[in-house]
């Protein structure tokens, strides 16, 4: 039965799909002609959508009988995706005018999967989980490809499509063993069943499950896909994918752990451990021989996913505010610096990712150069940057639960991260300049860029607010 | 001055001057940050003269605390041992913007801001009395330095930008680690609590490596010293001299407020192998020197032999030999500074570090040649500079530990004596064998004033160390009383006489007298 509650609790998806449904229509209908209304008419859809948020949480965390949650943890989670759709929005337009037209479509699927990634986060139900994970990675099949006339942009679609239908098949396997040997979709169903110890066949679901949506996160060992669909991805798109996707795919995975696999923590725990460890060595080492901004971008996202991971293999309440914390700050960082990237434009405004071409950015565009180093150096969790304190609290978590050498690996491996980091602000301020950029960015982009860089530096002023909002949301799961 | 946020406003003067330097042209920017540093050094002047030293007085002074960062505070707050390292960070602070003047020529703007934020996290380091906050500052100095090296470094730069980073970087993490695990056991973020919270001994051990791995990195302590050198041949002039004369004091700073008080027990347990690694330091680094054809690298090893003699100075355990420790740091900072400066002098005039390239400079050169002089005989430890009280107390010290480490220690002197006075002969002295080198001309009037007021720091405190040793007096007392109880029994067997009314005069003339036969037996 769906009762006003319920729909009330949906609120901010009902927003975004009917917003989406009208522009799709004014798309079809205008032409190409529209993609500058609908592109902030989208915007202003997400803004609504966001604007929800509160009123969806008033009428308790439970919607169509368990099937969507509407808590704490969801409104951190989407407050976050929202914030970053709209700047994968807002960042598009320059990238697309360059390489062919603007069209309206893209705001759209952006909108599109921001309803999947809503009810992902939102999620009690394996159910829901699995159509809303589907409904986001199909809008995101098709962004991959946005550029169809480009080939390596289709061969990233392509290759996604396959990987991620491949991941999507393990999952499902995974939620149907689970339900075959609890009896329950539903996650209060599943933690109530492996309460009383942990069946082989649980187990074996369990693993399925977690190994799908690894794919999602794009954790080691199953991030094989992510360097080339950020790379062949047009630039928007892939700041979309380092940025919203993610959070998307971590929430639910902190809320499958900590609500659906709880009792089992200790069998998962294990798995979290490894896998955090091997995305944040194998990041690292990888990223070192990288010629290619994107595909340099695509492995520090896998290093920072195993970052994440070390807040939720402490599965306390301090180790998920911790890992969303961690997202929080991470995407300020990656949208920053894809704003940064999203300016590498020869003097005909062709785009560039060759990161020797950044060689003496540091003199022919101050600002720049300093914005895209602030993020590089945050990146690699050097104080005074709030990036530090990204680590930082997951670190603290780790050892609050007693995981000390969990810590001092991963924190000994972000050395070896801080490397490759190095060598893009060494590559701007001390070699000689070499391409002659475009002189200046656009307004939208410079602004973006400015906000975050500004983040990222006085941070720590906001920790009071972020402590308390990650607090919230964790507190919500337990 | 009750309430006033001096300690603040001493670094918000060098933040304000670094983000006005970014926006300003090349000559304006060198003018504010003279003036930024010179601001803060009559802060500090200011700070010092209103330090309460007498023995009644508050440990912690100045101190301030404002809870805007959540889990951590921003709370200041200095003693005595404080006090005199931001004394030396501010008194060096225009003297490297000096040296820079003309030196710098490519992206002024940048490099003075980079100086003035170096500057606000140093006085940041030793303020800090919440361990993260340290920890922010400690470890946020790796990147105004990583610019500093690497943009208007030498030739090597970008191999030596990386080493200095990567090693220090490496170096500290884990200590983050052991803080943490400190915070959740004690419960508090506060240094003043944590230095009196007593640790479990087995842990302590962890913990104590955890700061030393970052301690030793950046003091240097053999074999982690590698990335000295490197970093001092291709730093600028102005870099070497701060971070000889300031970062490489963080460590021994971090020894003295972290690891001694907070770990007593392991850091007597593990005393051998602070002592065995400085007397390896000692003899090797020196001998290293020796061999040098760089000035700068040579300079550069001798600074790892006279920070080993710090190392064995804090784990004497006793009030003599951490004396001597903060005043080998002061004196250090100082000296190397100074020489830094003077190896900077004839860099600027033929562009080259090799000391074989000059010769017979006193003939040409008489007013460098004097300085200089005087810079490496406080280098070597002469009496009536600032290093001979510093390395005496700190030997002094260490013989109460252990003889045999104080014996091996203490040729660290001879050979010092040896390299330093075969540098200056080769550069000052014998013939003139290079025309381009014997046709310099003498100090200019910035250079006189760069050098002239080091070398009146260093003869006040050589001449009268009692102005430095006061305010520190009753912080070291605090700390030999909290660490004595785990004091590693001396092998010395120092026998006290009977305390006749005559023990005290009789005693200052012993004391002058070891002096006396020291300094002969270096003089020659």
């Amino acid at each position: 039965m769906i009762d006003s509650a319920s729909l009330l609790a949906v609120l901010p998806e009902l927003v975004l799909t009917a917003g989406g449904l009208v522009l799709l229509l004014t798309a079809a209908f205008g032409g190409d002609g529209t993609a500058r209304v609908v592109n902030w008419l989208s915007v202003l859809t997400l803004l609504v959508a966001g604007l929800m948020l509160p009123v969806s949480m008033e009428h308790g965390p439970l919607a169509f009988d368990g099937l969507v949650r509407a808590d704490a943890f969801s409104i951190f989670a989407k407050a976050l995706i929202y914030a970053s759709a709209g700047a994968a929005i807002l960042l598009a337009p320059r990238y697309f005018a360059a390489g062919g037209a603007v069209r309206p479509e893209y705001p759209v699927l952006i909108l599109f999967s921001s309803v999947g990634m809503g009810m992902m986060v939102s999620a009690g139900d394996l159910l829901t989980l699995y159509v809303g994970l589907e409904m986001q990675s199909l809008a995101a099949y098709v962004l991959a490809s946005f550029m169809r006339q480009d080939e390596r942009s289709s061969e990233a679609g392509l290759k996604y499509f396959v990987l991620g239908s491949l991941a999507s098949g393990i999952l499902l396997y995974g939620t149907a063993l689970l339900y075959g040997f609890t009896g329950s979709t539903s996650f209060d169903g599943i933690a109530v069943a492996l309460g009383d110890g942990v069946g082989k066949g649980e187990l074996f679901g369990m693993v399925f499950l977690l190994a799908g949506l690894a794919f999602k996160m794009s954790a080691v060992p199953f991030h094989m896909w992510t360097p080339d669909v950020y790379e062949g991805a047009p630039t928007p798109v892939t700041t979309f994918f380092g940025s919203a996707p993610k959070v998307a795919a971590m929430a639910l995975t902190v809320r499958v752990a900590i609500e659906a696999l709880g009792p089992a923590g200790l069998d998962w725990q294990q798995i979290v451990i490894f896998v955090a460890l091997a995305s944040i060595i194998f990041g690292a080492v990888a990223a070192i021989g990288q010629t290619n901004i994107k595909r340099l971008m695509a492995y520090s996202s896998i290093n920072n996913v195993g970052f994440a991971l070390i807040g939720l293999a402490a599965a306390t309440p301090a180790g998920v505010a911790a890992t969303m914390s961690y997202m929080a700050i991470y995407v300020v960082m990656t949208i920053g610096a894809f704003a940064c990237i999203l300016q590498m434009r020869d003097a005909q405004g062709r785009p560039v990712e060759s990161i020797a071409s950044l060689a003496g950015l540091s003199q022919s565009r101050k600002g720049l150069a300093a914005a895209l180093g602030i993020f590089m150096f945050s990146m690699a969790g050097i104080p005074p940057l709030f990036g530090f304190w990204a680590k930082f609290l997951v670190f603290d978590a780790a050892v609050a639960a007693g995981l000390t050498a969990l810590a001092a690996f991963g924190i000994a491996a972000s050395v070896i991260g801080a490397f490759y980091y190095l060598k893009i602000i060494k590559t701007m301020y001390f070699d000689e300049p070499a391409t002659a950029y475009e002189a200046r960015g656009g307004a939208v982009e410079n602004v973006i860029l400015t906000a975050c860089a500004v983040v990222i530096v006085v941070g720590y002023l906001l920790n009071p607010v972020l402590d308390q909002a990650s607090a919230a949301a964790a507190a919500s799961l337990f | 001055m009750d309430g006033f946020p001096i300690l603040s406003l001493m670094m918000a003067v060098p933040m304000a001057g670094a983000i006005a330097c970014l926006y300003a042209g090349a000559n304006t920017a060198r003018w504010i940050a003279l003036l930024a540093t010179l601001v803060d050094l009559a802060l500090g002047v200011l700070l010092w003269a209103n330090f309460d030293q007498s023995g009644s007085a508050a440990q912690w002074q100045f101190q301030e605390y404002a809870p805007i960062f959540g889990r951590f505070a921003w709370a200041l707050g200095i003693d005595g041992i404080a006090l005199v390292l931001i004394m030396l960070t501010v008194f060096l602070m225009p003297i490297c913007i000096g040296a820079s003047w003309e030196a710098i020529q490519k992206r002024v703007g940048e490099y003075m801001a980079a100086f003035l934020f170096m500057e606000v996290l140093m006085i940041g380091v030793f303020t800090a009395q919440d361990i993260y906050l340290f920890y922010v500052m400690f470890e946020a100095g790796l990147i105004p330095m990583y610019l500093i090296i690497g943009i208007w470094g030498g030739a090597d730069r970008i191999y030596a930008s990386y080493k200095f980073f990567l090693y220090t970087l490496l170096g500290s993490v884990l200590m983050l680690i052991a803080m943490m695990w400190m915070v959740h056991e004690a419960g508090t973020t506060d240094i003043p609590t944590l230095m009196a919270y007593n640790f479990d001994p087995h842990v302590q051990i962890w913990l104590f490596l955890a700061f030393f791995a970052s301690f030793a990195v950046k003091m240097p302590m053999w074999p982690v010293h590698t990335w000295l050198p490197d970093a001092h041949v291709q730093a600028p002039t102005a870099g070497s001299v701060i971070l000889a004369g300031v970062l490489l004091k963080m460590g021994g700073y971090g020894f003295i407020r972290f690891s001694l008080p907070m770990f007593p027990e392991a850091s007597a347990q593990l005393a051998w192998l602070v002592w065995g690694l400085s007397m390896v330091a000692v003899v090797y680094t020196s001998l290293v020197a020796l061999v040098q054809t760089d000035m700068k690298k040579l300079i550069a090893y001798s600074s790892v032999a006279h920070m080993a003699i710090v190392t064995v100075g804090l784990f004497a355990f006793n009030q003599a030999g951490i004396e001597g420790a903060m005043m080998v740091m002061l004196g250090h900072g100082l000296v190397s500074g100074a020489l830094f400066l003077c190896v900077g002098v004839i860099y600027d005039r033929l562009h080259t570090r090799e000391i074989s390239r000059y010769g017979g400079l006193s003939i040409n050169m008489p007013k460098y040649a004097v300085l200089f002089l005087l810079f490496t005989m406080a280098s070597v430890g002469l009496p009536g500079t600032s290093n001979f009280v510093g390395e005496f107390l700190a030997l002094m010290g260490i013989y109460q530990a252990s003889s045999w480490v104080a014996l091996v220690c203490t040729t660290g002197i001879i050979l010092g004596a040896a390299y330093m006075l075969y540098l200056y002969r080769r550069i000052a002295y014998g013939e003139q064998k290079n025309a381009d080198a014997a046709a310099m001309p003498d100090l200019s009037m910035r250079e006189m004033w760069l050098l002239a007021p080091i070398a009146a720091a260093v003869l006040w405190m050589g001449i009268y160390p009692e102005s430095f040793l006061a305010p520190m007096r009753s912080d070291i007392r605090a700390l030999e009383a909290r660490i004595a109880s785990a004091a590693p029994v001396g092998d010395s067997r120092i026998k006290m006489g009977p305390a006749v009314p005559k023990a005290e005069a009789h005693h200052g003339e012993d004391h002058s007298a070891m002096s006396h036969e020291k300094a002969s037996g270096e003089a020659h």
